[in-house]
């Protein structure tokens, strides 16, 4: 397949008006011990051919669309209205490039303004960016950010030991160049349900942030009242991690004081896609907009005094201040805010806050339905609070479950031990707005039924 | 004239809706007061209440109003703007794919796992690399891999004292941000007047404080590096490796592999070179290379073949992943899909004719715009945008947008003065290419016969010199709905 | 291009002033006229300390951001507060209104290192060369 539309007649004149006979000319100046190599690549596909090897190459992916997925951990199988794809995918939107040229791309500029204010207002933050890779780099970037804002006389976080294990790694990863630096993991990781306060009274006056997040890894919401006073009494900001999808229905992190708030924004019309692309929503107060990454979009006016929507503050950015910059991103994930925008738009407030409190009320009436099976324990029943994840300890370990129930096309949840090895009988249950009182009721049976065996 | 379109709030009201959400089924779960959003007043949730048909008005609309690949030529330099294959997201939107969730069970997503195998060895077979981690998100993502990876090699070896990392002064601005955000500090190499790395500034500054250099090949002038060779020599002999930025990938592919001539780690641009779309933004994909000392350090997980199937496995050293998962899957399916579909030969034919575009382009445009550098171009030019008195770049480009052209790249690099960068991929037809030539030729006429019309220009677009200064000056980041 | 002649100068294209036992500092038309409209300053914490060459702040435009450099040591004594509503100051009158901090200088002596208006002008003739 190519899609080089020149001819041999086209590359022929073209050649000629350059004064060369072939083209192989212009790639003189390659090494000649290097040049021309030969790829080991298998032959090419026509169009046909690669559908149906793509094909084939998905229908390895046992359960993936066929059955009900309760599993959760950073990556939502939510329901996407079908505005979304129609609109995401229109080639205005899909192949333009970074909005340089505000003339040209007030789409792009305008959409993702709203974006900006759409999650502002869900966040009940000031501002928000037009986007991060995903929510582990941006809770990455809100640590450096933090620093940065401390300056070098603060150059210690303290970081809920409940964050997504793959968070807390990144996090590591992000830090790694910069002498100094101590992540402090504090709290508890088993069901009991741990304190925001108590991780608040660990920051000091070296302490740069404290990250908490709302829900945590295991789905559980801490009460958050007095922690911001209590961060800001030592100097330090607020970094709250939080599902978007929950705050349709949920008091909002701003309300709580936060100072920086990050967020994956997967469950915002976004498919599982395997792990990516994804979007990590950041956002911060106003007051601190001059330090915060990313790119950002302002409104102001044209000559003709018609308002108009541009990129702005870009002398945060690396094209302008280069190794000054807040941060290296420049390639961001415009698209899948947009897609963002579109789904917050179609669900609209109350859309959104029923989407919220179906998942609120499907998961708690898995977790009961699941506690009564002989042999299974739901640890944060009864009176701990979640959003719509939640552990289950298992009679058997859990990768045994998992694998039984594959047979139904059931995921019923992930393998804890995945992230904690000495944790082979949890499994982290997720339930969302696409799980209905069947598909909840034929897991509980399910589970039932893969307690009993004594031998797998 | 297109009109410019309403805010999404203008078209709210209460009652609206554009979704339906089912019915409670289970019993209903009340969210405890303290807990529970308010539903109107402070802290309540303001999204707007729109019907779906002007939801799919409001953003068909705004889409109008932007240019992209799939309506106007976009030579924008250094951001390879090829055509976006529509096969691939046919591929991207299968199912199977879409719907796997990445915490599943190996056993149960071998598909997804395989498409990941075979991407990681096909840039492997490209670039000329012993391994390759699909995980970074975009080029600056893999940049900061790349260094971070080479910090660790260096450190694994008890050498604390390599602070410096070398950095050409023609480098796009992400490579000196990596580097400080890797901890090194950024150390400039000046340019010689035939654009390349001034070599014997180069071999003065090499020494034992030197962790690498930073080289992009083709570099952002769209030249070659004439002594690529003994500047990667400089570089390894004083014990310091060499990062490629492979921004510029396109102009070699199937020509040369970084590989062979000694690049220790580079990032590929999936979203420039192999197709995937820019999305307005992003998402892109920034997957790392590595030769073989450098590949224990690569971010994990990556997936590996063995005899049962495809695994996902941690290299012995990894730096630590750069982001949760394993990399952005839709863009790695759509790079494949092209891949496969293009093999050894069609690859190669991309590069030769992403080279004979830009120099054919440049050539059409010698007596008007001539290039900065005379030799021979790769898959870019760069010419001065300032033909006249009183005529900037800015204002060129901005008049080439009334032309139905997306401006070339404006003002980078930094070390040519009103620089445009202009790369045509080999995706753009020899017509395409002449209408764009002979647009840029009425331009310099117009400079030279009444300038005015390239000051007020442009003037078929929706709006027209958005004023910056009072966006940086008073930013507004938001609308803030009125609460009703 | 204006060339005040009662100040010194840096390479950097800072200005520094004699103001009793104080020193005023800003930035030079030049510079302004280089950094085009500027829309933001970023200023020392009154107390802060600084020796000669340091940066102290930023002083922003649409497209570039520049460092401000310390003419001399010293401490610092008042910001110009005005830059934070009218950062135009800057461009309007580099000069005067647009004056950016005020310090103790610690080491007086660093005076006599600095240029006068007639070197700093035909330093910035060779730079546009």
């Amino acid at each position: 397949m190519s899609y080089i539309p020149n001819t041999v007649d086209d590359r022929a004149v073209m050649l000629s008006a350059l004064g060369l006979s072939d083209v192989r000319e212009l790639f003189d100046i390659i090494p000649s011990s290097a040049r021309y190599p030969r790829l080991q690549l298998p032959p090419p596909l026509s169009e046909l051919e690669a559908l149906e090897k793509f094909a084939l190459d998905a229908a390895k992916n046992r359960n993936s669309a066929s059955g009900p997925c309760f599993a959760g951990g950073g990556a939502y199988d939510h329901f996407i209205p079908a505005v979304v794809p129609y609109l995401a995918s229109r080639g205005e939107f899909a192949t333009s490039y970074t909005p340089y040229q505000p003339e040209v791309s007030q789409g792009t500029l305008q959409s993702m303004f709203e974006y900006q204010s759409m999650v502002a207002d869900l966040l009940g933050m000031e501002v928000v960016n037009a986007s991060h890779y995903d929510g582990a780099t941006a809770l990455a970037e809100a640590v450096l950010m933090s620093l940065r804002v401390a300056r070098s006389n603060r150059q210690r976080v303290v970081c809920s030991a409940s964050v997504h294990p793959m968070y807390h790694k990144v996090m590591q990863t992000y830090v790694q160049g910069m002498d100094g630096i101590t992540i402090d993991f504090v709290g508890d990781q088993t069901a009991a349900a741990g304190s925001a306060m108590e991780l608040a009274a660990k920051a000091d006056e070296k302490t740069a942030c404290v990250v908490i997040p709302y829900p945590d890894f295991f789905g559980r919401i801490p009460d958050l009242s007095g922690v911001a006073e209590a961060v800001h009494a030592k100097g330090a900001l607020l970094v709250i991690q939080v599902n978007p999808i929950m705050l349709g229905a949920f008091r909002s992190p701003g309300s709580y004081g936060a100072d920086i708030v990050v967020a994956e924004g997967q469950p915002l019309g976004i498919p599982l896609s395997f792990g990516g692309p994804y979007l990590g929503i950041f956002a911060c107060r106003e007051s601190l907009v001059r330090r915060m990454p990313g790119r950002l979009v302002g409104e102001s006016v044209d000559r003709q005094g018609r308002r108009s929507y541009v990129l702005t503050l870009s002398t945060r950015e690396q094209h302008i201040r280069r190794e000054k910059a807040t941060s290296n991103i420049c390639t961001n994930q415009g698209l899948m805010a947009l897609r963002a925008a579109i789904y917050l738009a179609a669900l609209g407030r109350q859309g959104l806050k029923r989407v919220a409190e179906l998942c609120y009320s499907r998961a708690h009436y898995a977790a009961r339905r699941i506690a009564e099976i002989p042999g299974y324990a739901v640890p944060v029943l009864p009176s701990g609070r979640f959003f719509n994840e939640f552990l289950v300890r298992t009679p058997r370990p859990a990768a045994e479950i998992i694998e039984q129930l594959q047979s139904e096309n059931i995921l019923p949840g992930i393998d804890m031990s995945r992230f904690f090895p000495d944790r082979k009988n949890e499994l982290l249950v997720c339930v969302t707005e696409k799980q209905d009182r069947q598909r909840i009721d034929a897991l509980v049976s399910a589970l039932a039924n893969a307690a009993g065996r004594v031998n797998s | 004239m297109k009109q410019t379109e309403p805010l999404i709030w203008d078209y709210s009201r209460r009652g609206r809706s554009a979704t339906s959400v089912p019915a409670l089924d289970v019993p209903e779960e009340v969210i405890p007061g303290d807990l529970a959003r308010p539903e109107s007043g402070e802290g309540s949730l303001r999204l707007p209440e729109v019907s779906e048909l002007d939801l799919v008005r409001h953003f068909t609309r705004l889409s109008q109003l932007n240019f992209s690949i799939d309506t106007q030529f976009y030579p924008l330099g250094s951001c390879t703007m090829k055509y976006n294959p529509k096969v691939n997201e046919t591929v991207a939107a299968i199912e199977g794919f879409g719907a796997s969730h990445p915490l599943a069970p190996e056993n149960a997503v071998q598909g997804s796992l395989q498409v990941i195998w075979e991407l990681q060895d096909a840039l492997c077979a490209i670039g000329g690399f012993a391994g390759v981690s699909l995980q970074p998100a975009a080029g600056a993502h893999g940049e900061l891999a790349g260094v971070l990876m080479i910090r660790a090699y260096h450190h694994a070896r008890g050498d604390r004292n390599r602070t410096r990392m070398l950095i050409p002064d023609s480098a796009h601005g992400t490579n000196p941000a990596s580097v400080a955000m890797a901890g090194f500090e950024a150390v400039q190499i000046p340019s010689d007047q035939s654009g390349n790395v001034d070599l014997a500034a180069l071999r003065a500054l090499c020494d034992d404080r030197i962790a690498g250099l930073m080289i992009t090949n083709p570099n952002t002038l769209g030249l070659f590096e004439a002594h690529i060779k003994e500047v990667v020599a400089a570089v390894h002999d004083c014990g310091g490796l060499v990062y490629g930025d492979g921004a510029n990938l396109n102009a070699i592919l199937g020509v040369l592999r970084p590989g062979d001539i000694g690049i220790d780690v580079m990032h590929f641009n999936l979203h420039k070179t192999f197709s995937t779309p820019h999305g307005g933004g992003g998402p892109g994909s920034g997957p790392v290379g590595a030769a073989q000392p450098l590949l224990p350090y690569l971010p994990g997980p990556v997936v590996a073949k063995t005899s049962t199937g495809y695994s996902l496995v941690e290299p012995q050293n990894s730096i630590g992943p750069m982001k949760a998962f394993f990399g952005n899957f839709g863009m790695i399916l759509r790079a494949l899909t092209y891949i496969r579909m293009h093999g050894a030969d069609g690859l190669r034919e991309v590069a030769e004719n992403a080279v004979l575009n830009a120099n054919y382009l440049k050539h059409l445009l010698a007596d008007v715009f001539p290039a900065r550098y005379r030799r021979s171009c790769m898959h870019e030019f760069v010419v001065s945008g300032h033909i006249g008195e009183g005529v900037e770049t800015m204002d060129v480009a901005k008049r080439l947008l009334d032309y139905g052209f997306h401006a070339p790249t404006v003002y980078f690099p930094l070390i040519v003065k009103d620089a445009m960068m202009i790369e045509p991929t080999e995706t753009e037809s020899r017509e395409t290419l002449e209408a764009f030539a002979a647009a840029l030729h009425e331009i310099a006429r117009e400079a030279h016969e009444h300038p005015e019309t390239l000051h007020e220009a442009p003037v078929t677009t929706p709006v027209s010199r958005v004023d910056e200064v009072r966006a940086a000056k008073a930013p507004v980041l938001r609308y803030c709905p009125e609460d009703t | 291009m204006n060339f005040d002649e009662t100040v010194r100068y840096m390479k950097s294209h800072e200005w520094i002033r004699k103001d009793g036992n104080l020193m005023i500092t800003g930035i030079s038309d030049y510079a302004q006229d280089s950094l085009g409209d500027v829309v933001f300053v970023e200023l020392p914490e009154i107390g802060a300390t600084f020796k000669k060459g340091d940066a102290f702040g930023v002083v922003e435009s649409v497209k570039a951001a520049s460092d401000v450099f310390m003419p001399q040591s010293g401490e610092i004594v008042e910001v110009n507060t005005q830059l934070d509503d009218n950062p135009a100051l800057v461009n309007e009158s580099p000069f005067g209104e647009g004056w950016l901090i005020k310090f103790r200088p610690t080491a007086p002596e660093e005076w006599s290192e600095l240029m006068e208006m007639v070197a700093y002008k035909k330093y910035t003739e060779e730079l546009e060369e």
